[in-house]
C-alpha cells in the first residue's frame, strides 16, 4: 500500500502546468533554512492533496535536497553517511562517467548548480504565467524572512506552442513513454510493460528484485523518499533544423531524418508501427504508442535504428532486466519558442527535466552511461546518443536501409547540458523531521 | 568511401603491456564503479582470485554441473554479459584451496554489473561465490558490496595479447553467419 499522504505528488502525478518556475537555493545557517523547510511545508502536495484538488489548484510545489543540503540543515553525519556514495558525491564529481565532459563539463554550466553551496531545490509548477507571479512574489516574501537563505539562480518554465499536447523546442511530442507503479491506482498503458514494484522509484517499498536496498537512516528520513537527477539540456534548434535541410532534400525526407534520430515521427507515432510514413493519429493515442517492441518487430533497425534515442533510452525486450532500468521523468521546457523558419536567436532555449528513481547508480547513471554516452552500445562502434549524447562532432548515426545502411558523419550537438544535479526527495514526514532537527520533542 | 588500402585493426595481432596495478597513470576512464581497467588487444576481461572456504571443494564441482546444464537448456542465458570465455581454475597453495574465475568480456564488466548480479541469482548460481571467504552475505540486493569483493580480488594483467584484436564475440558470430550464408547461396548455385 502507498503511503499517498506522504510521497510527494510529484513522484506519482504530473501537475496540469503550462509555466513554472525552479528556484536554486543555499542555506548559510541550519536554523535559516529549517525556517524556511518549515514555511514550505504547508505548500508542498502530497500523492493524495494533489489527486483531490487538481481542479482547483493552480500551483503546485516540490522540494528537495542535495546531500550538502541535509547537512547544511543539521543532519549529523552519522545519518549523512547511510546515503549511497553516488548522492554523496553529488553530479559534479560523477560528470566523467556520466559524460558530461567538453562544452558539457559542469564548469561551463550556467546555473550554479555545480556549486557545492547548492543546497536545495524548490520546484513550482504552475497552470499559468499569472499564477506563477503571484506565487513567486509570496515565496520573495518568505525569503525576505529567512534571512541566511540565498538564491543560487531560478530557471523559469514555459510550454511551446501549439499547447494542446507536450513537445520539446525540436518539435518531438513527448511525456510518452511513463512506468506506471504497481498500487498507484493508474493502469499502464498497452505495451508498457506492466506495473512496476513502487521500490524501483520509492524508498521502503519491495522491488523488482525483492525486499530492496538498506536504507538511508533514519527511516522516517528515507522512507516515501526519491532520489531526483536535475538536467538542464540546450537544444541547439537552429542546428538541428540546418542539419534537417543539409541531409534531407524534400520536407518529407527531412521528417523522416528526425524520426530516425528519434525512434518516432514528431508526432509521436513510432517508426515500428509507422516505418513510412507518419500518422498523427497514432502518435496522439496512449493506447498505441507505446504498443511495440524490437526484438520479434524490428531486430535490425530498420524501422527504429539501433542507436536512436528511444531504443537507447528503452531498450525494451531487448535489453537485460528492464524493469530494473525504468526512471520516472518529469520537467517542462523553459526559453522561447521559435517559429519555424525563424533563424536561431542564440537564446538558450530547452528542456529542463529530472530523472526519478530508487538507485541513481542503477537508474539514472546507468542509462547516462551505457545507454546514452557509450559508443559501442548495440555494436555501433562511433555513436551516441543522436539527441542527448555527447557529442563532439566525430561521431556518427547510422540507420539501416536496404540495400545499405545510410550513415552521418560529423553529427553536431543538437543538445548540451547547462546544470545538474543529484537532490533527495523527502517524504513530507521527512520534511517536518528535517523543520524540526534543532527540537528533539 | 572507404579506405580499402587501411589495414583493419583486427588483421594485425598485438600485444600491450599494462604497468602496475593495471591502470595506465594518464588515461584512467570512470566507471559507475570506479576505474575501468583498460581495453587490450584481448578485450576487456577481469582475473579474480580468492580463497574458498575450507571445506567446500565439492560445491564448485557441483556449480559446473549445474552451470553446463543451465547453458545446455539457456544457450543465451549468459549472453547480458559479453562474453568470449569464462575459465574457472581451482588450485592450492600451501594446503588452502583458492579459486580463479577468468573472463574474456567485450564491454567492461562494471557496465553490467547489477544484470550479473540478477544473472547469478536467476540462474540459481549464488552458490560459487557464497563459498569464497570474505563474499558478501547480502549481495543480491548490495551491488556496491558485490563490486568491492570482485575489485579487492582482481588481479590485474601486466600484458595482454590479441590474434585479432579488438574484435568483439558478435562481430566474429556475423563473421561466420556471413560465411555460411555464402556458403548456402553458393550451394544453390550448383
Amino acid at each position: 500500500m502507498l503511503d499517498f499522504d506522504d510521497i510527494q505528488y510529484i513522484l506519482l502525478t504530473r501537475a496540469p502546468a503550462l509555466n513554472g518556475r525552479y528556484i536554486f537555493l543555499s542555506f548559510k545557517r541550519p536554523a535559516a533554512g529549517r525556517a524556511w523547510l518549515a514555511a514550505m511545508l504547508e505548500k508542498v502536495h502530497s500523492v493524495k492533496a494533489m489527486r483531490d484538488a487538481v481542479a482547483q489548484d493552480k500551483r503546485w510545489v516540490t522540494v528537495a535536497f542535495t546531500w550538502n543540503g541535509l547537512r547544511a540543515l543539521g543532519v549529523d553525519e552519522a545519518s549523512l553517511a547511510t546515503f549511497p556514495e553516488e548522492f554523496r558525491q553529488g553530479m559534479v564529481e560523477r560528470a566523467p562517467m556520466l559524460g558530461d565532459t567538453g562544452t558539457n563539463h559542469p564548469d561551463n554550466w550556467v546555473d550554479k548548480t555545480a556549486s557545492p553551496d547548492l543546497h536545495a531545490i524548490a520546484v513550482l509548477f504552475t497552470r499559468d504565467g499569472d499564477e506563477r507571479m503571484r506565487a513567486t512574489i509570496e515565496h520573495e516574501k518568505l525569503l525576505a524572512q529567512c534571512v541566511g537563505v540565498d538564491v543560487l539562480s531560478t530557471l523559469d518554465l514555459e510550454a511551446t506552442p501549439p499547447f494542446e499536447y507536450a513537445h520539446d523546442h525540436f518539435g518531438y511530442r513527448d511525456r510518452l513513454s511513463q512506468p506506471v507503479i504497481e498500487g498507484s491506482c493508474d493502469a499502464p498503458p498497452l505495451g508498457s510493460g506492466g506495473t512496476l514494484k513502487p521500490g524501483e522509484f520509492i524508498l521502503g517499498y519491495e522491488d523488482e528484485s525483492g525486499p530492496g536496498p538498506v536504507l538511508p537512516q533514519p527511516d522516517i528520513l528515507s522512507r516515501n523518499g526519491s532520489y531526483m537527477a536535475y538536467r538542464r539540456l540546450a537544444e541547439h534548434v537552429g542546428t538541428f533544423r540546418d542539419f534537417l535541410r543539409a541531409n534531407g532534400q524534400t520536407p518529407e525526407e527531412q521528417e523522416l531524418i528526425a524520426a530516425k534520430l528519434m525512434g518516432r515521427w514528431r508526432s509521436g507515432a513510432p517508426l515500428v508501427l509507422a516505418p513510412q510514413r507518419d500518422d498523427a493519429a497514432l502518435g496522439a493515442d496512449p493506447q498505441r504508442n507505446n504498443n511495440f517492441n524490437y526484438k520479434e518487430d524490428d531486430p535490425h533497425g530498420y524501422a527504429v535504428p539501433l542507436g536512436s534515442h528511444i531504443r537507447r533510452m528503452n531498450p525494451r525486450d531487448t535489453a537485460a532486466n528492464i524493469n530494473r532500468r525504468r526512471m520516472i521523468r518529469r520537467g517542462a521546457t523553459y526559453g522561447t519558442y521559435l517559429p519555424d523558419g525563424t533563424p536561431d536567436d542564440g537564446t538558450e532555449r530547452g528542456i529542463a527535466a529530472f530523472v526519478i528513481c530508487s538507485s541513481l547508480i542503477r537508474q539514472f547513471e546507468f542509462a547516462q552511461n551505457v545507454w546514452v554516452n557509450d559508443k559501442n552500445f548495440h555494436e555501433l562502434g562511433n555513436e551516441r546518443d543522436p539527441i542527448m549524447g555527447n557529442q563532439d562532432g566525430t561521431l556518427e548515426f547510422t540507420f539501416p536501409t536496404r540495400p545499405i545502411r545510410k550513415k552521418f558523419t560529423g553529427l553536431p550537438a543538437f543538445t548540451s547540458v547547462r546544470g545538474g544535479a543529484y537532490f533527495f526527495l523527502p517524504g513530507l514526514g521527512a520534511l517536518r523531521w528535517l523543520a524540526a532537527l534543532d527540537n528533539p520533542n | 568511401m572507404s579506405d580499402t588500402s587501411k589495414q583493419p585493426e583486427w588483421s594485425k595481432p598485438a600485444a600491450m603491456a599494462i604497468p602496475k596495478g593495471g591502470f595506465f597513470a594518464d588515461k584512467v576512464e570512470q566507471g559507475r564503479y570506479g576505474p575501468i581497467f583498460p581495453k587490450t588487444p584481448a578485450s576487456y576481461g577481469f582475473t579474480i582470485i580468492a580463497k574458498i572456504i575450507p571445506g567446500r571443494e565439492p560445491v564448485f564441482y557441483e556449480y559446473a554441473r549445474n552451470l553446463e546444464n543451465a547453458v545446455a537448456g539457456q544457450p543465451d542465458c549468459l549472453a547480458v554479459l559479453k562474453l568470449h570465455y569464462l575459465r574457472w581454475v581451482l588450485f592450492p597453495i600451501k594446503g588452502e584451496i583458492y579459486f580463479m574465475y577468468q573472463g574474456i568480456f567485450d564491454t567492461d564488466f562494471d557496465k553490467y554489473t547489477e544484470d550479473a548480479v540478477a544473472l547469478f541469482s536467476t540462474l540459481g548460481l549464488r552458490t560459487v561465490f557464497e563459498n569464497l571467504e570474505g563474499f558478501p552475505a547480502d549481495w543480491q540486493t548490495n551491488a556496491p558490496a558485490f563490486v568491492k569483493f570482485v575489485r579487492e580480488h582482481q588481479c590485474p594483467s601486466f600484458l595482454e595479447y590479441g590474434e585479432y584484436p579488438f574484435v568483439s564475440a558478435e562481430e566474429i558470430k556475423k563473421a561466420l553467419r556471413l560465411k555460411a550464408s555464402f556458403s548456402n547461396m553458393l550451394d544453390h548455385m550448383q
